[in-house]
């Protein structure tokens, strides 16, 4: 690759990409975000390159292996171009017929085509499906179109415009002014502006500055940086550079869990060729502005995405956090100024840069802007991230691009903010979502982490499940946080295993504000949340435990009862097999023999409910 | 020197200081267990939480690892402070119900029951040990491993410390008094990190006065001359 020394150069690169690209050309894009590789796209790619492969007119036929799409509820996604058809769920033996129908001759599967879930309707383009029609996808709208191994293809959609243009025309100070104007808050939980903290950075005393890509994504069920790394990683290397240009730093660094194999070698693939085309290292695009970027793997720990246990992560220390009342902007990494970002927020930075504070800050509301990536999961028809304006409401996300609840169940609360976030009741749905009213609910963006819930799910359970991350992934430092949760932990368990009282509840709040208030860093300092905020607004249901010792969604096992009813048994002795106990007696009716009742014995039974599921006739009742 | 009004009063202290021993030295008690003037602040047991007023907002916070810093109001006594160091004192009780010292210290703070199953731990995880082991002493024979409410002290591998050198430091820092040293004829063990040493008999009195593993060390690190421990500091003075 040859070296770019200027942004003119860069301009002329960008133009010979697009004169050896006609829009016109047929172009199979297929996602590869990890969603679409767990549900097998890597064979769907494999099947396509042997039909193509196969045929002998290929020329003008292009494959490409994109990021994230979003929609993984459906996947393996396959989009064919220029018609912009969206085939979902697609497997190895539908490439042959995709090429030859839709491709060569331009008719569209009907069988592959996304089903509108009420009105039955086919949909054949991707932006009319109603998972897509009410994002906004500023950030993430070009994970489909690029393959993120391929700096070209990052070009060819207008990536690296941003920089010049700060690097040229713009003062250090008129960028971080700008940044500060578009109100971009840190997206990765904390909300705090990132312009300010640019700023402090900046005037903070030293001459060596780090910047910092937070990429330590950990919250049970989300996935959003991990999309946004792995399908377009020259977007945040592009933000992270004109940051560091912005705060005078020269020096940067990606925290990636290795977990997430393919965004460490993305990020890594992308900074090499940003090196070698002279977009990282020395004097970028003859600016005389020097930054390199380095990629600093972390082991696992949920703690190390808390800003000081990252840092000393990166300095081989042990992730633990350290108090913060010397902020890390003016000693963090190393004791030297420090910057430090979530990797959605340094994306936002090219946009802003390239389209303006005015226009950014037309998006949002009143004290948040832009756009927010959420990762909707849990109980809803359609999983998978989505990217929407800030102020949306919640029934806007839960039911116009989640598509509701299945099963015709009833919807119940959503969780929100990763595991030390809170659950927000249906009386709250049609809040809008941003910083401030999430916090004044009792839950909190975070990361952007939304686990929908419907009435099968126990809040007592879903308490118990987030605090017994939480009590492990405490790093154990303080004994507010390492105590608290455990303890919390323990009496929620109780509750849920009937052993619950009345003092139970008491004793949690006292122990949530003080877990909350005593402890060290953020963990510690939001860990209550789940069960702080499953008692506000679902008391009842926890009394329910407590003092009925019933679970009202069915979940808590301690508390079951089952039985069979005598009337509506068919006596066919399903239940006795399956029973892994032994719990269940009685005698199976056949041809010459009439059967004795079957009965189950509550002194056996481990309510594994087992003899539930195995029931045709819906003669097992749960109580 | 900095100016604050800590429980009313005004008071100075050098920059840089925290607030605990600002307090301590001003006469203030405020309880603590982690905080030891030999090695840096380290915010763990949370005893010491005090109330800071900072720009009109009141929060709880360690005060071992809180600066002094100007203009700060700092409240030591206030019901918040109390009920969350109760509530600390409570925790770490349930946690080690049979440390004497825990104990008394929650009598003295009105704890008189603990409301949570009582766990069978003599350590509280203050880390003073292996604080003064890096920073003082400069053995890094013992760290904390694991996390979470499985976070434990020891020795690599949860074996014999081969680092340490059983000078015994780690012993007088514990809070606790749970880490125990005995001597038995020429050698020296530390109980809790299986570490047992053979002494060194003093050429003049002939008593065994310290394992030769640590003279070694001590000389080897403060360059003095071979012969230098061959005699006990009682018999070299």
């Amino acid at each position: 690759m040859r070296r770019i020394d200027s942004p003119q150069a860069l301009e002329q690169f960008r133009a010979e990409i697009l004169s050896k690209r006609d829009p016109r050309q047929s172009l199979i894009t297929i996602c590869g975000g990890t969603g679409c590789h767990a549900s097998g796209c890597h064979q769907v790619v494999e099947a396509f390159k042997k039909v193509l492969q196969d045929h002998a007119k290929n020329n003008g036929i292009s494959l490409r292996v994109t990021g994230c799409h979003g929609f993984c509820e459906r996947g393996p996604l396959v989009v064919v171009h220029p018609q912009k058809v969206l085939y979902q769920r697609v497997k190895p033996e539908d490439a042959s017929a995709i090429v030859q129908e839709t491709v060569l001759k331009g008719k569209v599967i009907d069988s592959l085509l996304y089903e509108h879930p009420t009105t039955g309707e086919k949909i054949v383009s991707e932006e009319d499906v109603p998972f897509y029609k009410k994002q906004m996808r500023i950030i993430f709208g070009n994970n489909g179109s690029i393959d993120p191994t391929r700096i070209e293809d990052y070009l060819a959609v207008g990536g690296y415009q941003a920089l010049p243009k700060a690097l040229f025309s713009m003062k250090p100070e008129q960028i971080i002014a700008e940044v500060k104007k578009a109100n971009l808050r840190g997206r990765g939980g904390g909300g705090f502006p990132a312009g300010v903290k640019w700023e402090q950075c900046r005037n903070a005393p030293g001459d060596i500055r780090y910047v910092i890509c937070n990429a330590d994504e950990g919250d049970p069920g989300a996935y959003m940086d991990r999309s946004l790394l792995e399908g377009n990683p020259h977007s945040v290397l592009e933000g992270m550079i004109i940051g560091a240009f912005a705060i005078g730093s020269h020096e940067g660094y990606v925290y990636v869990r290795n977990e997430y194999p393919l965004a460490v070698m993305n990020v890594g693939i992308a900074i090499q060729q940003a090196q070698e085309l002279g977009l990282l290292g020395k004097n970028i695009l003859g600016s005389g502005f020097d930054f390199e970027v380095k990629v600093s793997r972390g082991g696992g720990a949920f703690v190390c995405g808390e800003s000081t246990a990252l840092m000393a992560s990166i300095e081989g220390q042990v992730g633990e956090p350290r108090a913060k009342h010397i902020h890390t902007v003016i000693s963090g990494l190393y004791d030297r100024p420090t910057n430090l970002n979530n990797v959605e927020t340094w994306a936002n930075v090219p946009l802003i840069i390239n389209k303006g504070a005015d226009w950014y800050s037309q998006i949002g509301t009143e004290g948040s802007k832009g756009t927010k990536i959420f990762s909707l999961v849990g109980k809803v028809n359609n999983t998978g991230l989505v990217e929407v304006p800030m102020g949306i409401t919640l029934r806007e996300i839960v039911y116009d691009i989640g598509g509701g609840i299945p099963g015709g169940k009833k919807f119940k609360a959503v969780q929100t903010g990763g595991p030390s976030g809170g659950c927000i009741p249906e009386s709250q749905i049609d809040l809008p979502v941003d910083f401030d009213r999430l916090t004044e609910v009792g839950s909190m963006m975070g990361s952007g982490g939304m686990i929908v819930m419907d009435e099968s799910t126990c809040m007592v359970d879903v308490a118990k499940y987030f605090m017994n991350f939480l009590k492990d992934e405490s790093c154990g430092k303080c004994t507010s946080c390492r105590e608290g949760t455990k303890r919390m932990h323990e009496i929620l368990t109780e509750i849920t295993e009937g052993r619950g009282t009345t003092d139970h509840l008491e004793l949690l709040e006292e122990l949530g504000w003080t877990t909350m208030e005593a402890s060290l860093c953020a963990l510690g300092g939001t860990a209550p949340n789940p069960a702080l905020s499953t008692i506000r607004y679902f008391r009842e249901e926890y009394q329910e435990h407590i003092l009925h010792k019933k679970c009202p969604a069915k979940v808590c096992r301690a508390l079951l009862t089952y039985r069979i009813l005598s009337d509506v048994c068919t006596l066919c002795g399903r239940c006795a097999k399956a029973c892994p106990v032994e719990a269940i007696s009685g005698k199976a009716k056949t041809k010459k023999e009439k059967g004795l009742p079957f009965k189950i014995d509550e002194t056996k039974c481990i309510k594994c409910g087992m003899c539930f599921e195995s029931c045709k006739f819906e003669a097992v009742q749960v109580e | 020197m900095v100016r604050f009004i800590m429980d009313g009063q005004p008071v100075e202290a050098p920059e840089g200081a925290n607030l605990l021993e600002v307090a301590l030295d001003a006469g203030i008690e405020i309880p603590h267990l982690c905080y030891n003037e030999s090695v840096k602040p380290y915010g763990a047991c949370r005893l010491c939480l005090v109330e800071v007023v900072r720009r009109g907002r009141s929060r709880l916070t360690a005060a071992c690892t809180h600066p002094a810093l100007e203009g700060v109001e700092v409240l030591t006594k206030t019901d918040k402070v109390l009920r969350a160091r109760r509530m600390m004192i409570e925790l770490i009780l349930a946690m080690c119900p049979d440390d004497q010292v825990i104990q008394d210290m929650a009598k003295e703070m009105g704890v008189q029951e603990v409301r949570f199953k009582k766990g069978d731990k003599d350590c509280i995880l203050c880390g003073l040990c292996a604080r003064v082991c890096d920073e003082v002493v400069g053995a890094h024979a013992i760290t904390f491993y694991s996390r979470g409410d499985r976070r434990e002290m020891g020795a690599p591998f949860v074996s014999e410390a081969q680092n340490c050198i059983a000078c015994g430091a780690c012993v007088v820092v514990c809070p606790v008094n749970v880490i125990g040293m005995e001597e038995k004829g020429d050698e020296r063990t530390i109980v809790r990190w299986k570490r047992t040493l053979k002494m060194k008999k003093c050429k003049i009195c002939g008593n065994h006065f310290a394992p030769w593993f640590q003279l070694e060390k001590f000389k080897e690190k403060a360059k003095l001359p071979k012969d230098f421990f061959d005699t006990c500091t009682t018999c070299r003075s």
